[in-house]
């Protein structure tokens, strides 16, 4: 990673994060329209088996219309902002390293037509070891680890490619059924070009039997979209003697190719 | 038939309870990371337009107020560019166009101080009336919300909007409109579900 490591008083984000010259890919051309998100293949908003669904999801239609230049347009961040240890969640906090299974996290973000997107800000959080998040609202009886805060970003290069260094989290249980229980996972937040790629989900680690029997996966319908969360263990990427390795790629909305938007009689 | 080798795109996941560490550690209180938080404010001293402060709370069906909720705010500048990408030219320099807004741990009300944005055309060619595209995520929530806050005081712009004009039921479109509490002070509250449910967009 290359980073200028100066740190820019806070003045909102104009001066300090932004604007950085946004790669000019044509695919990135804030002139080409996204492709409509396939909302079969996401979970749907009301998903019962995960209670709290029940009453933060619409229970009218979502208004579908092409997207516009609000959500082909985006913010766009600069390398410059992020600091040496921002992508490394072992050392962040304090300097000293936190305690648990030391993992590498990589993979690339791409579009649907399988291009790399670079420069985008890839954000993560996630519980330490013991399956303990470092926030007021949690109260499980797992303790923090004193050196291990939680997150960490970084911004995707040319080839679309991130990786972050961290602990393996733990599962934990959360107040849904009585005994449900999250299998070990990474919070991730994914930016694009535009706006409206903007995505949130979870990583969760191939063979972590708490897969199929959590709630919150099983918001999605599609096992072939499960799958796409699952990161396989990838050991041509560990390093002897120091820490394994996972893959795992994202893939944003792409962008239609043509430019041509001609007005329909009668709109 | 031959192929078709589009990838899917990754499907969306609640941010969850604890979404703060990750996007606003600092406001949490795990400093240290991240010399500040992203997204404080869209704008800068010095940023061309009205100066507006808009208040509000995102609510359940149930009325309850969520007070983990967390949205992102995306704005053209006052001459209705947007910053960095718009092909159509440079934005002021004073508006970044993008924030953070988290309701706040307590009482779940939700601040964001901008400028109002100007109009921006849509894909035909006619023009959108001035908005604020608001997207919302939460524990409970499984796929982002997008939305967007229009302002009640630009009626004629509204009215010429075309993507308000795509709403069919007519009295759901003042769910989009803020409404305006004193001078450049507006209130705009997200209803999650229910009798007067915010209309969300898929686009």
């Amino acid at each position: 990673m290359t980073q200028d490591t100066q740190i820019k008083p806070h003045i909102g984000n104009a001066a300090g994060d932004h604007p950085h010259p946004h790669p000019g890919r044509p695919a990135d051309d804030a002139r080409h329209p996204l492709i409509h998100r396939d909302r079969d293949w996401h979970p749907q908003a009301y998903t019962p088996g995960y209670k709290t669904s029940v009453t933060r999801a619409p229970s009218r239609a979502l208004i579908s219309m092409p997207s516009t230049l609000s959500e082909q347009t985006g913010p766009a961040f600069g390398h410059n902002m992020l600091g040496e240890l921002d992508n490394n969640l072992i050392l962040n906090f304090t300097g000293q390293p936190a305690i648990g299974e030391r993992i590498i996290v990589h993979g690339r973000v791409l579009d649907e037509m399988g291009r790399p997107v670079p420069g985008v800000l890839v954000e993560v959080w996630q519980a330490n070891a013991g399956g303990r998040y470092r926030h007021k609202k949690d109260g499980y009886l797992a303790p923090l680890d004193p050196n291990f805060g939680g997150c960490g970003r970084t911004i995707t290069a040319e080839d679309g490619s991130y990786e972050f260094l961290t602990v393996r989290p733990g599962a934990y249980p959360w107040p849904n059924r009585v005994n449900d229980w999250r299998p070990m996972h990474i919070h991730m937040s994914v930016f694009g070009s535009g706006f409206g790629q903007r995505l949130i989900t979870q990583l969760y680690f191939e063979g972590d039997p708490l897969i199929a029997r959590c709630p919150i996966v099983g918001t999605i319908g599609q096992q072939k979209a499960v799958e796409s969360l699952v990161a396989p263990l990838d050991m041509n990427r560990a390093i002897p003697m120091d820490c394994l390795a996972y893959k795992f790629d994202v893939v944003l909305r792409g962008r239609r190719q043509s430019v041509f938007e001609n007005r329909m009689e009668g709109m | 038939m031959q192929p078709l080798y589009h990838l899917k795109e990754t499907p969306s996941q609640t941010a969850g309870p604890y979404v703060h560490i990750g996007l606003v550690p600092n406001l949490l209180g795990i400093t240290g990371i991240y010399p500040h938080d992203l997204g404080a404010s869209p704008i800068n001293d010095g940023a061309k337009g009205e100066v507006i402060t808009i208040t509000g709370t995102v609510r359940d069906g149930a009325g309850m107020i969520l007070r983990d909720a967390l949205m992102e705010s995306w704005q053209a500048d006052a001459d209705g560019i947007f910053p960095g990408n718009d092909p159509r030219g440079q934005a002021d320099p004073n508006v970044s166009g993008w924030a953070r807004i988290v309701a706040d741990f307590e009482t779940g009300e939700w601040v964001l101080r901008t400028v109002k944005p100007g109009r921006v055309p849509a894909p035909d060619g006619r023009m959108m009336t001035p908005h604020i595209a608001l997207w919302v995520v939460a524990r409970g929530i499984n796929l982002g919300l997008q939305t967007r806050i229009c302002f009640e005081d630009e009626e004629e712009a509204n009215a010429a909007c075309p993507v308000l004009g795509r709403i069919e039921h007519r009295d759901r479109v003042s769910t989009l409109l803020a409404k305006k509490t004193g001078p450049s002070a507006y209130r705009f509250d997200v209803i999650l579900q229910g009798p007067d449910e915010t209309v969300f967009f898929d686009m």
